[in-house]
């Protein structure tokens, strides 16, 4: 049974100066007891995520909506699993997918088909499992024979093509997207917009990070918005 | 943002979750192994003998020290070649484990902050590629052997034992210096520099007996023991027993430093790198 539930989650980011960086101020430190203290204890914290408590079941179609920096991607990677708050509770039940960096890990010069088992591996699938998508993640690609080529060759709509056909090639419980993919010609587009729509209904959680005020009207049942890693508000999406 | 002074250690999930990440880390060999082969391929791709450019250029190093060194030591080649290329070789490996292990978790910063994969993955990359590197080296024996007419025997197998050590010990020192080096970026050259002040200081090209009276220089030489173990059986020497004995004490405290940074400090790893 997929499910989110955050209660407090904190998540922040010490910005070291160079000093708080190095071993050598460390032992420093240690060893003068805070004679130095002075030029090195500025260590700022930024609070990406400010007690962030909510609840996601099934059927939920999340927006995250929020100026840049707000904490969209910060809270869609601590959903992933990538960050661990600092404080609070969040648990996580379901298998997830998450398509923040569509062409992660690609091998520039392995060919389509060795960067699909790649990618796969890397989504968490067993080898034998992806071995047995290949020929449907290829066909959906549309590249042909060009998979039997390194990809250092492919132009950069075609990469996105290859990368987008294996990221969205299995259907997760919950599916976290930052921002819409939109990858390919017309033609494709379209079909690539049809894939991520069954994608979306699918799954049994949605959460969609977006500037695009009309994309969440049209694919999300209820909002939350960040602002400076607060949520400010939580709304149902009118329909 | 706020100045607030941050405590680095999470509330929870400390030894449970590091636990799970050793295990499944070392269970996802399909992952390192294909990370791994890929970093080699990488190297050397689109050259004609691929990783065996490994190879050549040992060889090259091995062939160019042993004729010098062997006239400066006054040593016979025979004798000297083949010691040199064994502990030249065990010193590639080791050295190499030991500073690509300040790169676990820094160079794999962009895999670590776009998928959640155990974090000892990046450990067994490392380590993998190495032994790769390490297994392509060991070709370079073949013709050393053959030609200074070095009869090996089974005894030779009793160096396995001590590269599975090895490795081990490139596991371990991978997740500690990993972490180490993730948080205070002065770390890396500081071991680079005492990995290089260790080769002139360890018997790798000159052997144990010319130190004389300061044997012990050796003896109290981490590096010398993990060499003995690899190189000794390959010489015929059969299993050193007391550097066998040191390096199983020197694994046990690495394995205690590293688990006990890992456990607490684990969860800070995406935020360091």
């Amino acid at each position: 049974m997929a499910h989110i539930s955050a209660k407090g989650v904190c998540v922040e980011f010490p910005i070291w100066s160079p000093s708080r960086r190095s071993l050598k101020s460390a032992v420093l430190r240690a060893t003068t007891g805070g004679r130095l203290a002075r030029e090195t204890s500025t260590w700022v914290v930024i609070q990406a995520l400010n007690e962030l408590s909510f609840e996601f079941s099934r059927g939920d179609r999340v927006g995250l909506v929020g100026h840049n920096g707000s904490g969209k991607t910060t809270l869609l990677r601590v959903l992933t699993g990538i960050y661990e708050p600092v404080r609070g509770q969040l648990d996580v039940t379901g298998r997830i997918s998450s398509l923040l960096d569509l062409s992660l890990g690609m091998d520039h010069e392995a060919t389509g088909y060795e960067n699909i088992v790649l990618r796969g591996v890397l989504m968490g699938l067993s080898p034998s499992a992806i071995e047995g998508k290949v020929d449907e993640i290829a066909e959906f690609s549309e590249l042909g024979d060009y998979l039997s080529m390194p990809i250092r060759t492919y132009s950069s709509g075609m990469l996105l093509r290859l990368a987008f056909s294996v990221s969205t090639s299995i259907a997760p419980e919950i599916l976290l997207l930052d921002e819409w993919l939109s990858v390919g010609d017309a033609g494709f587009r379209e079909k690539a917009e049809q894939r991520l729509l069954e994608l979306i209904e699918s799954s049994a959680i949605v959460v969609l990070a977006s500037h695009d005020v009309n994309l969440i009207r049209r694919f999300c049942s209820r909002t939350l918005r960040l602002e400076h890693g607060r949520i400010v508000s939580e709304e149902p999406v009118a329909t | 943002m706020a100045a607030i002074a941050l405590s680095e250690r999470p509330p929870h999930g400390g030894p449970r979750r590091a636990l799970h990440d050793l295990i499944d880390g070392a269970r996802a060999y399909h992952v390192w192994g294909r990370l791994g082969w890929q970093d080699i391929r990488q190297r050397y791709r689109r050259s004609l003998l691929g990783p065996f450019w490994i190879t050549i250029s040992a060889a090259a190093m091995i062939g160019g020290i042993g004729l010098m060194y062997s006239r400066l030591l006054r040593q016979e080649t025979d004798e000297y070649i083949p010691f040199l290329a064994v502990g030249l070789l065990a010193w590639f490996f080791i050295s190499a484990l030991i500073n690509e292990a300040c790169t676990a978790f820094v160079g794999a910063e962009q895999l670590i902050k776009q998928v959640k994969l155990p974090l000892t993955v990046h450990v067994w990359r490392v380590v993998w590629r190495n032994l790769i590197i390490f297994a392509h080296n060991l070709l370079i024996l073949v013709p050393v052997f053959l030609y200074y007419r070095r009869s090996v025997d089974a005894s030779a197998l009793l160096a396995l034992p001590g590269i599975v050590l090895i490795v081990f010990n490139g596991y371990l020192l991978g997740i500690g210096l990993g972490m180490v080096c993730a948080r205070f970026r002065d770390v890396p050259p500081i071991v680079g520099n005492l990995v290089q002040l260790c080769f002139f200081l360890t018997p790798v090209m000159f052997q144990t007996k010319a130190l004389g009276h300061q044997e012990w220089v050796a003896q109290i030489n981490p590096f010398y023991h993990f060499l003995q173990i690899v190189r000794a059986p390959l010489l015929g020497s059969g299993l050193p027993v007391d550097s066998w004995m040191y390096a199983l004490a020197a694994t046990a405290l690495f394995g205690l430093v590293s688990v006990g940074v890992f456990i607490p400090y684990r969860s800070r790893i995406a935020y360091w790198v």
